[in-house]
């Protein structure tokens, strides 16, 4: 097969459920530009380069949005969360009252078992915000 | 730039079913109705159409499934599914292929039945599994988040918000055709139930059915046939993301990219437009659209909108067919902002027509703020 083997192996969604099944949250950094984005994809949204590395992120982030459902089965939090890394992506911050999760907030990432792995945030310690 | 294509089209035909609330009618029955109505509108025929440009939410194959039922032989068709805004592209791409002589007659068409068939949004097969784990109400929550992201950077308020549903409540109330008519406080907007923070039921559109379609001509053909012309005199588009959590700015959409584009081609800037129709699928869109389109600066929405400016006898009149807050909306209701600009433009709105409307503008969203397209009309004293 003549296939281009910079795009062997996993699909990059396929190479992320892997990780996070064992434990790992990972982003994509582009090696020509350093951005990082998420989800998962063949190419760079910074520059459009194919060349992307996988990496495990420190997890720490702030609340770029926030919003809570209000749901007969309890109300709940859906938030934005920007990573340190750069990238953004949707989440939950959990462990504190659904109303008490503001913008700017400083959160962990936990993954959480529900039963599929999922990625989720709790207040960072010492947040004082 | 495109600037050549300016005036060079023209919507001849409209059609609106105004059957918001038709138990026993399919999407397609409805979308059929009003494209009768467009041709009958102008007086030309189905053997006429030979371009097609539709999409509705529960098919995946509407040029098939209409053409096979209006029994149209098209040679130029575009089946653009980008969400509620899929219409203002359809009419761009409508626009270029009446140019090039692709095709002589565009028809573009929706039609929904959303409200009888059990209110809810019909989900395309289209799945998001890096939010949907989180169960955001959708699409609700996303623009939730925009709100919530509004208020955090510009101080912007629920009140301000409340705003928007009241004007478009009170230009409903000059439209004998809208759905919801009546009275309506700030102090019951603000206190209906909570779906997603800050937005509650009162900050989301109806949900109804409903069909629309246009019919549109080259300028020189169009000249000829039985209601005053609305030409196109600008169009443009734009998209920026799928999921919310890929917009690169949560308070500034690609709006002011498909405004900058239809201006352009226009040759006119916002001061110059008397009538505006923006997607008001919540009443933070309205906002949005207002800022992005250029009516009044980025963050200052909220303040514009509280001081009447949108609302009947306010400086610029807004959404005056009641807008999707009031009037319709049937899943997906782009089409209908182009339907209320062309009949501004005909003189035809009765007690809520805008006196000496020559140049209107329409803009459209889709998905989560992530489509967007704006066109701009203008009568034949504007070319």
């Amino acid at each position: 097969m003549s296939t281009d083997p910079r795009f062997d192996g996993p699909g990059p969604d396929e190479t992320w459920r892997s990780a996070l099944a064992e434990g790992r949250f990972l982003l994509q950094q582009c090696r020509r530009c350093d951005t990082c984005r998420f989800p998962p994809a063949l190419v760079c949204r910074g520059c459009g380069s194919p060349d992307l590395a996988w990496k495990e992120t420190s997890g720490r982030g702030a609340v770029y949005s926030s919003t809570t459902v209000r749901d007969r089965e309890g109300n709940y939090n859906v938030s934005l969360v920007d990573l340190a890394e750069g990238a953004r992506m949707m989440s939950r911050v959990e462990s504190v009252d659904p109303d008490s999760v503001h913008i700017g907030m400083k959160v962990e990432a936990r993954i959480v078992h529900a039963p599929e792995p999922l990625v989720v945030f709790v207040p960072a310690k010492g947040d004082a915000s | 730039m495109s600037r050549s294509l300016r005036g060079n089209a023209a919507i001849v035909g409209i059609g609106n079913t105004k059957r918001w609330n038709a138990p026993g009618r399919s999407p397609f029955d409805q979308l059929q109705e009003a494209a009768i109505l467009a041709l009958e509108d102008c007086g030309l025929g189905l053997k006429d159409v030979d371009g097609l440009f539709c999409a509705v939410s529960s098919s995946g194959l509407p040029v098939l499934n209409v053409a096979e039922r209006l029994g149209l032989t098209v040679r130029h068709a575009d089946g653009t599914m980008v969400g509620g805004a899929s219409f203002l592209f359809h009419l761009q791409s409508a626009v270029s292929a009446l140019e090039h002589g692709l095709c002589e007659v565009a028809l573009i068409c929706y039609g929904s039945n959303q409200l009888s068939a059990g209110g809810r949004l019909v989900s395309m097969p289209d799945p998001q599994p890096y939010e949907a784990a989180y169960k955001p109400r959708f699409p609700i929550s996303s623009y939730a988040l925009a709100a919530a992201r509004h208020m955090y950077e510009f101080g912007t308020t629920r009140e301000n918000l409340a705003d928007v549903a009241l004007a478009a409540r009170a230009w409903a109330n000059l439209n004998p055709d809208a759905f919801a008519r009546g009275p309506l406080t700030r102090e019951e907007i603000l206190s209906s139930r909570m779906v997603s923070d800050p937005i509650t039921r009162a900050d989301c559109c109806l949900v109804t059915d409903g069909g629309a379609a246009l019919v549109v001509t080259r300028a020189d053909r169009a000249r000829d046939l039985a209601k005053p012309p609305a030409y196109v005199l600008g169009t443009g588009v734009a998209v920026s993301h799928r999921q919310i959590a890929a917009m690169p700015d949560l308070t500034t959409t690609a709006a002011v990219e498909s405004g900058r584009r239809a201006y352009a081609m226009a040759g006119i800037g916002p001061a110059e437009i008397d009538h505006v129709m923006v997607y008001d699928a919540f009443t933070i869109t309205t906002l949005l659209f207002l800022e992005d389109l250029g009516f009044c600066p980025k963050g200052e929405g909220g303040a514009f909108i509280s001081s009447g400016a949108i609302a009947p006898r306010g400086t610029l009149p807004v959404n005056t067919n009641g807008g999707g807050l009031s009037c319709n909306h049937p899943g997906m209701y782009g089409l209908f902002t182009i339907i209320e600009a062309v009949e501004q433009l005909r003189g035809a709105c009765g007690e809520r027509q805008i006196q000496g409307a020559e140049v209107a503008l329409a803009h459209a969203n889709g998905g989560v703020l992530s489509s967007q397209a704006t066109a701009i009309l203008g009568s034949a004293a504007t070319l």
